[in-house]
């Protein structure tokens, strides 16, 4: 497979990814943002923002101008109007190594995109999340159907790298920034906040599932961390960039940087429990996370000489 | 030209009162089908053009205004016996053009002989200086030609032109062909219509035949300028059913004049280019140095016969219209025979005669660029303002041997659907021809591209054009029973 047609491969799984993960993050906020007042729906966009690495916006209006931003702007180079359009981009550059239906997935949600102007009040906005869900799903389902060969591996590659920063962030976020002055991290947060993450990754009815208990704060770090049923925990994306490599390797029969580094994340993960993390500080473990994760993104595009 | 008076492809010229001999059914179908029926599965067509991506853009418009070519749901069609008389002139005309081009990048016998005068094609823009001397593997340089086809008549058929560098629109041939056979399947029940979708696997197999003598695995690709050309399309389809790679110039690396593509393993071996570039940007080292399409030392690589370039560099010597215009000529010399599909008459204003014939006849006459293509630098007199004519006068005052000049045709026309129900429309016709080592193939198909505006005789898909699908029909069976 040609160089650059692998790294197109892997910049749209990172695009589709980006554009799943902050549909979902606008889907939530705007239900956080309606249990209440002015200041809470403030306070939720600007987490929201913080998450995509954003710059604070007034969040007047029904937070109008976040929502435009993190949707249909051409300015925020992480819009979903932006991921979707990057993403087509690199799959009409790849067209060869993709199947017709996960062509026709990534063009449907771009011409879909392409003929919305305006995410509207807060109601058109939901319904534009829910037309981008389908859409996403659209694009889930077709990846399921690609024979398993070097561009599945490749799309895939760059949704668990993508993925592996979006949750790591989000849960740091939570965690870090929207802290009230003067709590201690597993004190008495707003619950509704972390019912809100757990919409964000798809995993409300998985925490029921895993702990059969009242929503704790720090079991939701443990899932989102530890937990390898849940497709978006770190656990899982690390072991699936593993494996993935792996999938290269046997093919090619060599191995390199990204293969280790990728291993030995595993092996870290493995190694360490929740109460660890915490000991050793939440905010500073997941930011040499997301470090580490960007370590192993440019030794894949290294090692497969993407540039 | 007013249309009614034109030879209608169904109604012959009956003026759609009888159907010519063998196409009743279509008629029939015409008649039994509503239009709103027509229009709808018109519309899923294009709907599925646009879902696959099959776009194109014109030049001068935003490059990210993606447009597909409007599509017309009533289909052409060629007799068995039509075809075999096409298909004839079609191999005669191409084998022709190889023989011509090898001639002047060789030997030319052709000059020396007389039969055209050698400054049109030594000092001819499209003759490619860097080229003579070298003799690709079988002595095939266009190995895919299209040949555009016009009729005015049941037997009159017409080369308008012929394309022997990177001619384009394969692709609709297939897709459209995939579009009828899913929205009007009854079709394929009232006529025994040849397939064509093996033109990929034949194709595949021109270009492994003309592979260097040294490649004992050789491996193909396709080059594209990149997916913001108006065809990068038709090259991802083309590269994705051959199964071969598409490759773009920063790709490729030429060393030691080998040339090699950069693949996640390393470096492989590159041996047949099937190129969508143009000549001129090709590499910068050779052609224009500003170009970032090619490969710098490509053609150092095609001069030492270690990768094949599909078409060969230089075969627009083949296809310029001043050249067209000594077709018949080239065809006898090479052949030996009379030319069995005829040119339309043209004057060649480098002439001073024919010259002031065309500057005396401007609002009559079709008037092209020697080197113009797509509907591009063209005047067509019958329906140009006072205004453009008189540009063009001065224009080909200025050089006259830049212009040649052509009757206006009264192009046939085809029943297609627009808003008030069905009208004729002018149409012509694109075969593709392939030439390999084991000789010429023809699919049994084409292009035929549709002016949509009433009256229209500009089929240019930049200039609002349509394509149809274009069903050859296959012998009657044989009296022995199917086996």
């Amino acid at each position: 497979m040609l160089s650059r047609t692998a790294a197109s491969l892997y910049w749209i799984g990172r695009y589709m990814e980006r554009a799943e993960f902050t549909t979902r993050l606008v889907e939530a906020t705007i239900r956080l943002a309606a249990l209440g007042g002015h200041a809470h729906v403030s306070r939720a966009w600007m987490s929201a923002l913080s998450v995509v690495g954003a710059p604070p916006l007034d969040a007047s209006r029904e937070g109008s101008m976040p929502r435009r931003y993190l949707t249909l702007s051409e300015d925020n180079p992480s819009s979903i109007r932006s991921c979707i359009v990057n993403a087509r981009d690199n799959a009409r550059a790849a067209r060869t190594a993709l199947t017709r239906e996960v062509w026709e997935a990534i063009n449907r949600a771009w011409l879909m995109i392409q003929a919305r102007t305006s995410p509207g009040g807060v109601q058109a906005t939901l319904n534009l999340v829910e037309e981008l869900k389908a859409e996403l799903r659209g694009f889930e389902g077709a990846m399921a159907r690609m024979m398993r060969n070097e561009g599945y591996w490749f799309i895939r590659l760059g949704s668990m790298i993508e993925r592996g920063d979006a949750s790591a962030r989000l849960l740091d976020v939570k965690y870090f920034l929207l802290l009230p002055e003067g709590q201690k991290v597993g004190g008495k947060l707003d619950r509704d906040q972390w019912t809100t993450i757990l919409q964000i990754v798809s995993a409300k009815t998985a925490y029921r599932h895993l702990y059969r208990e009242a929503l704790k704060p720090w079991l939701v770090a443990d899932m989102l961390i530890f937990r390898r049923e849940l497709p978006r925990s770190l656990a899982w994306t690390a072991e699936e960039t593993v494996e993935l490599l792996g999938e290269f390797g046997a093919r090619s029969g060599r191995q390199g940087p990204a293969d280790r580094l990728a291993r030995q994340r595993l092996s870290n993960l493995q190694a360490l429990d929740i109460d660890t993390v915490f000991q050793r500080g939440l905010h500073q473990w997941l930011q040499a996370y997301v470090r580490d994760n960007n370590a192993i993104g440019v030794a894949i595009a290294d090692q497969f000489k993407f540039a | 030209m007013a249309v009614g008076k034109a030879f209608d492809e169904l109604w012959g010229s009956s003026r759609a009162k009888a159907a010519r001999s063998g196409f009743e059914p279509l008629a029939r179908w015409l008649d039994d089908t509503p239009s709103v029926e027509l229009s709808r599965r018109q519309q899923a067509a294009e709907a599925a053009f646009r879902s696959l991506g099959i776009t194109f853009s014109v030049y001068g418009e935003d490059a990210s205004a993606e447009r597909i070519i409007p599509f017309d749901i009533v289909p052409r069609i060629f007799s068995a016996d039509e075809w075999d008389r096409l298909s004839a002139g079609l191999e005669q005309r191409v084998r022709a053009i190889n023989a011509f081009i090898d001639d002047v990048y060789g030997a030319r016998k052709i000059l020396k002989d007389g039969v055209i005068p050698p400054d049109i094609v030594l000092t001819n823009p499209q003759f490619c200086i860097p080229c003579a001397g070298a003799r690709p593997p079988h002595g095939v340089y266009a190995h895919i030609c299209g040949i555009d086809l016009v009729r005015t008549g049941a037997d009159e058929f017409f080369v308008l032109e012929d394309n022997a560098r990177t001619p384009s629109g394969v692709s609709y041939m297939i897709e459209n062909r995939d579009a009828m056979l899913r929205l009007c399947p009854e079709l394929f029940d009232l006529f025994p219509v040849r397939p064509v979708d093996s033109y990929p696997e034949l194709l595949r197999e021109t270009l492994y035949s003309v592979a260097p003598e040294a490649a004992r695995e050789p491996r193909c690709v396709l080059l594209t300028p990149g997916h913001h050309n108006s065809a990068f399309y038709e090259h991802s389809f083309l590269a994705d059913n051959m199964g071969i790679e598409l490759v773009e110039g920063r790709d490729l690396v030429v060393d030691d004049d080998i040339v090699w593509m950069k693949t996640i393993d390393g470096r492989m071996r590159v041996d047949v280019i099937y190129r969508r570039v143009d000549d001129a940007f090709l590499d910068p080292l050779v052609f224009r140095p500003d170009s970032l399409l090619g490969v710098p030392g490509l053609m150092a690589a095609y001069l030492a016969g270690n990768v094949t370039l599909v078409n060969a560099p230089g075969t627009g010597i083949a296809d310029d219209k001043a050249i067209y215009s000594y077709m018949p000529e080239i065809v006898r010399y090479y052949t030996g025979e009379e030319v069995k599909l005829p040119n339309v008459e043209t004057w060649r204003c480098r002439e001073p005669k024919a010259c002031r014939h065309v500057l005396d006849n401007l609002d009559k006459l079709v008037v092209k660029l020697v080197d113009g293509s797509g509907g591009y630098g063209m005047l067509v007199g019958p329906t140009a303002s006072k205004k453009e004519i008189e540009a063009f006068r001065v224009a080909i005052k200025a050089s006259p041997e830049r212009y040649i000049a052509q009757p206006t045709l009264a192009l046939s026309t085809v029943p297609t659907l627009d808003q008030e129900g069905m009208a004729p429309r002018h149409v012509d016709f694109r075969p593709f021809v392939l030439t390999g080592a084991s000789g010429v193939t023809i699919v049994p198909g084409g292009l035929t591209r549709v002016a949509l505006r009433k009256g229209s005789l500009v089929v240019n898909s930049s200039q609002g054009g349509g394509t149809k699908d274009s069903f050859v029909l296959a012998p009657e069976p044989a009296a022995e029973g199917q086996s």
